[in-house]
Formats: structure tokens, sequence, C-alpha cells
């Protein structure tokens, strides 16, 4: 839905400067409430119990004991949660994973929880509800769920998507295919063809906030739930649709958000919350303990792909094949499909071919993770590609060059690109002066390319002028990367005020019309074009304002920075009027002056970046350093360039976690072994080195700024860039992520022993 | 006629093609149609599905108009993080 774009012709104010972000101080002096700072008077304690178990069938669960112990003021089990979800099967889904109905399907499913006093009773009451467990078979390996006779997790699951409809249940849920050319034919042209088998282990978004809210439900059935969330109006529709509540008697307020990443698209803890809240009839709070966030939220999938790449001698990919097998947990709906999509959407291909699994494990259910299913895409087209060009004898990125895909390319999973930065980073990449710098002993250098779709959504923003003519903004997208001080640039930048005379917040769910989740990198894009289309109708009004006190028709008055003043020398000679002029006598010329806008936002634009990597592998003990990092992404436009740095980084970092050291570890009984921060290591500051990066902007058609969204391509490059250092610095190929130390050591033994 | 195209798994669905031709001036009217001549879609068009319309992607837009020389890819929901 453009507007009047032209977004490579304006000309901007305090659209792309840095000023100080609204919600810093309240951040480091601790101010700030997060969802576990929410408080009720005669606030209970909630508490979950969850099975010990990977599978196993529920026969009995006993409440007895845990209802009569003192303090303990409601238990819930399934029996409490019937089913409201009329038929909609990813809402069952939701349903099930919240509270087990007959089995568990991994270890940390919810089976009950308690309310009660303080945290001490609600943990003994929690000791006191038996369980009656038959335990079954389980699997958590994606290769070993999709074989003939894996214990099977759904007796309703037969594989969608293949011919014959199979007549047997599976753990495969359904199958992708996406594509063009004849492949077949293509890697007959080819001189040289690399097929290699890649395999990547769950990880977690890491956030440092668990999640946590405070439910109230009143005997007169309206409720308030605060909530850390990437998306309150999704957890109060979906909390009143699990809870038979009518919608507008649920209102969600979004606390500060201790990260998400995507990992809190969802609800967890929420409609437990609440149900114990309408069961005793008093406020409860659910704050996750960090071992219930690993074994219970939703990390990302872990991955099996086989990757086949044809080229000619001249460097020209003749044909692209891949197969990619991601399980989601215990149900539908792993991102296989996007890593398909996106695996070879950075070149330009004739023939290209990909095939996507989703699989469901004893696992608990994924949820998004930054570009859902493209990262470990990337990791393995992009080790595929690097390996191909050093076997041609070809610098990896003028290979990378010949083959991008660029406007008018018809991208690997079908619509033709338009304009695109692909190849504007690749450009600068070898501009830059990190591709030429020196390496040291036991280093190696490497690069990847990646890109992500980015998406618009329901959008609502209210703007309104207060008396005093400063602004105030209400959105409804939960700031997770700074997207307040985006809006409030913008606004500043349409109004013609400066940034500090704009606040803008999250409002709760009854305060404005529904805005999707923060995700898919939407906000500055959508929740952005809303803030500019809400400060337009404001304009529109302030002008009609100032027509009325001067006395001449609307259309003869023009908005000019900050200023109403007549159109010309026709409309009459009056001193323009500021913004903070006309709100002085809004009272008395009309009343309160605002202005809103509602919508679906569409027209993202896609995104595309290039991450150079420099990394130092010990050869004695495997232990990887990473010594330099550059990130070059194409933003569109650059709203706040400290915050759009701030995402490359952040993906750059997460990356730099995932590549080299987070993973979920099973044991042979399907329980997690390193569910906590001690065992399971993402990267700290020591860690890191400093992440550069460049900003490239290559303006989006759809946003009358050019905004693309940044947050989620950033964490698609790294886990093949720096695997591709790493097998520099090593000397030897690695295709299994993490690249932890024992599993550099192993490749390097097989390696001499020549496997 | 717009210019329709499914991703491969479900050309089982529209008897093993994957391109489609559909008369619709709008995406409702698409998938209405959709799910009419081709009722092995309509379980995909009710999970939800994306658009990409003459190479821009749509995840609502149900009004969107279309030209009858689109090109219109179905392609899955899309989500994100």
């Amino acid at each position: 839905m453009p507007l009047d774009n032209a977004p490579d012709k304006r000309k901007f104010d305090v659209v792309g400067t840095r000023p100080l972000r609204p919600d810093g101080i309240d951040k480091v002096t601790g101010r700030a409430k997060f969802g576990a700072d929410a408080v009720a008077p005669g606030m209970l304690v909630g508490r979950v119990l969850r099975s010990p178990h990977a599978h196993a069938k529920i026969r009995k669960i006993d409440t007895s004991k845990a209802e009569k112990l003192a303090g303990v003021k409601a238990v819930i089990t399934r029996d409490d949660l019937p089913d409201h979800t009329k038929g909609d099967a990813g809402l069952r889904d939701i349903w099930i994973n919240i509270m087990a109905r007959d089995k568990a399907l991994y270890e940390g499913h919810a089976v009950a929880a308690v309310a009660a006093v303080d945290a001490a009773t609600a943990r003994k009451a929690l000791k006191l509800i038996k369980v009656d467990y038959e335990v079954l078979p389980h699997v958590t390996d994606v290769d070993e769920a999709m074989k003939p006779g894996a214990p099977v997790l759904h007796s309703h699951i037969f594989t969608d998507g293949v011919e014959p409809k199979p007549k047997k249940p599976s753990n495969v849920v359904r199958r992708y295919e996406f594509g063009h050319g004849d492949v077949e034919a293509g890697f007959k042209q080819a001189d040289l063809i690399v097929e290699r088998t890649f395999k990547t282990e769950a990880t977690h978004q890491g956030y440092i906030e668990p999640h946590a809210c405070l439910a109230n439900v009143g005997p007169d059935g309206q409720g308030e739930l605060w909530v850390c969330t990437q998306g309150h109006f999704m957890v109060r529709d979906t909390c009143a649709r699990l809870l038979g509540m009518d919608i507008s008697k649920l209102r969600v307020t979004a606390s500060e958000i201790g990260g998400g990443f995507g990992g809190k698209t969802t609800v967890f803890i929420e409609p437990v919350a609440l149900a114990l809240s309408r069961k005793a009839n008093r406020p409860v709070k659910v704050v996750m303990t960090r071992e219930e966030v690993f074994k219970a939220s939703g990390p990302t999938s872990s991955t099996s792909i086989d990757i086949k790449v044809g080229v000619k001698k001249d460097g020209r990919i003749t044909a692209a094949e891949g197969t990619f097998r991601y399980q989601g947990g215990a149900f539908p709906g792993s991102p296989a499909e996007f890593g398909a999509m996106t695996s070879f959407a950075c070149y330009d291909l004739e023939n290209v071919k990909t095939v996507a699994y989703d699989v469901v494990t004893n696992r608990p259910k994924q949820a998004a993770y930054r570009a859902p299913g493209a990262p470990m895409a990337a990791f393995a087209v992009e080790s595929v590609m690097e390996e191909i060009a050093n076997k041609l004898g070809m610098a990896p990125i003028d290979f990378r060059i010949k083959n991008a895909a660029r406007e008018g390319t018809k991208s690997s999973y079908g619509p033709t690109f338009g304009p695109i930065g692909l190849l504007a980073t690749l450009q600068e990449a070898k501009k830059h002066p990190h591709f030429t710098a020196p390496l040291g002993k036991n280093q190696g250098r490497g690069m990847a390319c990646g890109f992500w779709f980015n998406f618009g959504g329901q959008t609502c923003v209210t703007l309104n002028v207060t008396v005093d003519g400063t602004v105030t903004l209400s959105v409804g997208t939960p700031d997770i990367g700074g997207s307040r001080a985006s809006m409030c640039l913008m606004a500043a930048e349409e109004l013609g005020i400066p940034y500090d005379k704009v606040r803008a917040i999250v409002a709760d769910t009854s305060s404005l019309g529904y805005n999707d989740v923060t995700d898919g990198s939407r906000v500055t894009f959508s929740t952005g074009m809303a803030t500019i289309h809400a400060a337009r109708a404001a304009i529109k009004k302030l002008c009609a304002r100032a027509a009325q006190i001067w006395g001449i028709p609307e259309d003869a008055v023009t908005w000019e920075k900050g200023y109403a003043k007549p159109a010309g020398p026709n409309a009459g000679d009056f001193p323009p009027l500021s913004l903070a002029d006309i709100a002085a006598q809004a009272g008395a010329t009309g009343g309160p002056i605002a202005g809103h806008h509602e919508y679906s936002a569409d027209g993202a634009g896609v995104s595309f970046a290039t991450h150079i990597v420099d990394s130092e592998v010990d050869p004695e003990t495997g232990f990887t350093r990473i010594v330099r990092y550059t990130v070059l992404q194409d933003a569109g436009k650059a709203v706040h360039p400290a915050y759009v740095e701030g995402q490359f980084q952040g993906g750059a970092a997460q990356g730099i976690g995932w590549a080299l050291n987070e993973e979920y570890i099973y044991g042979k009984d399907g329980r997690l072994q390193n569910a906590g921060f001690l065992d399971y290591r993402i990267p700290v500051c020591s860690d890191l080195p400093m992440i550069d990066t460049v900003i490239l902007e290559i303006p989006n058609p759809g946003h009358p700024y050019g905004v693309r969204g940044v947050g989620e391509t950033s964490i698609v490059p790294p886990l093949a860039a720096i695997a591709n250092s790493v097998s520099a610095a090593a000397g030897v190929r690695l295709t299994s992520l993490p690249m932890s130390p024992p599993r550099i050591l192993a490749a390097l033994e097989a390696q001499a022993k020549g496997k | 006629m717009v210019k329709v195209v499914v991703w491969g798994s479900l050309k089982p669905h529209t008897g093993g093609r994957a391109e489609l031709q559909v008369d619709a001036a709008n995406v409702r009217e698409l998938i209405d149609k959709l799910g009419r001549e081709y009722p092995g879609l309509k379980p995909q068009l009710d999970r939800g599905v994306s658009f990409a319309i003459d190479g821009v992607m749509f995840r609502d837009g149900w009004l969107q108009p279309l030209k009858p020389d689109s090109e219109v890819f179905v392609l899955p929901r899309m989500t994100g993080g």
C-alpha cells in the first residue's frame, strides 16, 4: 500500500539522526517495569507442574492432597481447561501445549498448576500432586523421527503434500516443494557438482527476561493481564478464545521486554495464569524459571539438510537443489518451508528445486527465532557455495557477485524481485578494508549472504496533540528493538517539530484497534507508516483549525516544517501558526486535535545482507575466537541508524553463539541435559569482537521513506559466514553446528586419519 | 485471466499443474475461486497463505485488486520472529 512514494528524493530533517532513546534512563536505572515487576493487592504465586518424561500417557492426576494444603487457593489440570478451540487446528495445538491432555509430549510439558499464597507453598503443593504416567518410547532427532518404526507422536498426522496420501500416521507433518526450471538438466550441464549434508542443533533465543505475567480475572468474567510479550493483542485473543471469554472483556498490557527475538510470539503461561486467577478469584503471577524457559518455551528447530549445487567452469551455477528436514518439537509448524524458500534466494538460478519436511519430535513446541528457518538453510547453502568457489579457484565474493540475485531475478521461491540490495552489499563488502586485511596464524576468513522476506500486518496508531504543542503517540506493537524512538522520529519528521516533543507509548489492548505481533521485521515499516498516516491526518486537522482562525478555506492552508501557512499570496497575508499556537487554542476552536490510522500494511521490501568474519582456531583445543566481524545490510532507510546498527550487531552476536556453542543436548532418556545458562553457553561480551556495520540504503518503494525491516536478516548469514571462516582457519570443512571445541577436534582428527 | 502459481507440493490438488489461470478481480475472489475449483487446496487456503502479486508480498490484503495480466504466487503464510 504505497503512499505518494518517492523515497529516494526526500530530504529528511530528523529521520536518520541518532537521538537518545526514550526508554534509556528507565532501563539503566531499574525503573522500567518488566513482566515480573507487575504486582496487585492479594496477589498469589502460580507454579506449573511439568512432565519429567519425554513421552508418556497421563492415566490419572490426583490433586486432592495439594488442594488441602494450607495456603493453596487453586489447583488446575486439563479438566479446568475444556476445549473451546472450535475446530481451529492451530489453536488446538496451543491448547494442548499449555496443558497436556491425554499425553505428555515432551519433558517440561505442563500437566497441572497451582496458585498459593507464596512460592514455598506453591512448590510444596506441586510435590503433592500425583500423576500416574505410562511412559512411551520417544524420539528427539529429526532424522530418527522420520524413519519407519519411529515412535509416532500423533495418530492424526498423515503426511500432507505427498502422493499417494499415506495410510499410516507418521511424524512427518507436511512436505513442501518450491523452485523452477529443470534441475536434472541443469546438473547435466555442470562441470563441477558439490553435494553435502549438514546438521544444526536446536538453539534458544536466549532472551534474558523469562516469560512472566500477572493475571486478574474477576467473578464478573472480566480480566486483566500484564505480560512480557511481543504481541499483547495476540495474547488477548488467544487467551480469551482458550478460556471461552469475550475478547473485549480481557484487557492486556504489555510490559517492557527483556528480549524476545520471536520467542514471545505465542502463549505458554498466560492462559494458565488466567485460569488459576479465575478459579482462585485472586490475582496470580506466574514467572518461569530459567529451566522452564529452556524446557517449556519455544526454541528453534534442529535440522538436517542436503544441498547439491552444479556449476560451469566459469563459475555460473547451472542447478541447485536442497532438502530441508526441520523438527519443530511436539506440534506441527517448524519453519521448514521458510528454510526451503530462503535457501537459494540470494542467487539468480535457472534451475532450482527445494523440498522441505516439517517433522514432530518429543521436544518443546518450537517458536519463531529471528528469520525463522532461514539461518540454518543459509548455513548449508553458503557453505557449499564457498566450497565450490574454492574448488573453482574463484574468490568466493566474485563467485557470489557473478550469481547474485538482482532486480528482475525470478526468485528461488517464485516471485520476481523488484529493486533489491544484495549486489550493493557484495560490492561494498569487496571494497571494505576488512576484506583485504592480513590474517594471523591459525586464522581464517569467511563470508556469507542472507535473505529475509519481511512483512507488514494489521496496525493501528493514534496521535494526540496536547495543549502545550507536544504530541503523544499510542502504538500497539511492543517495542523490542527501539521502535518508540523510530516512531517519534517519523512523527516529528511529518509534523515538523523536534524529536523530544513526541512521546510514544505502547497502549493496552482496550485503547487501540488490533495490532499484529511485533515480528517479521514489520514494526518500523508498518507501525511507522501508520504513524506517518496518523501525523498527516493530524496535520489536516491543524490546517483546518488555522483556516477557521484565519477565516479562509481549508485548502488555502499548507503545512510546512511545523507551521500552518497560507498556501499562497491569494490565500491572504497571515503570520504562520505553529503547532503549539494551534494546540493552545484547540479547546476553543473545536476541541482536541488527533490523528489516527488503522490498516493492514503490505508492500514490505525484502532485505539482504553480507557478513565477513575472521576467526582463529586453536588446533590443540578446538577453541574458536572470533577476531573480526563486519555486517553489511540494506536497511532501505535507516530511521534511527544507531538502532539499525544494534540490530545488525545483535544478529551477529546471536549467530556467533548459535554457530560456536549453543545447542539443546538431549540424553537417551529424552531429557534436556543443559537447561541453564551455565551449561547452555550464550556469548558474553568477552567472546565478541567489535562488530562493524555498514548500512546501505536501497529504498523500498512500498514505504514513504523507503524503510525495509532490519531485525531478522542480520541473523541469516552468521552461521554460514562463521562456518566458512572456521573451516578456513581449521583447514577442514565443518558441516555440523555448533562448531564447539569437541566437534572441531573430532573433525581435525578425522581429517588426520584420512577419513 | 490472472496467472496463479502454487508451490510444488500443492500440485496434486490442482491436477498436477503449478500454473493456473483464474478470472479474479481481487485476492478475495481469487481465494474463493481457487477453493471452489480445486477443493484440495481449501484446507491450505483456510490454514492461511500469503500472496506475491507482481513481485510484492501480501500477507493479508484480500481486497487488493488484481490486473488481468497479474502474476500471483500462492505462498505459505509468512511468519517471523
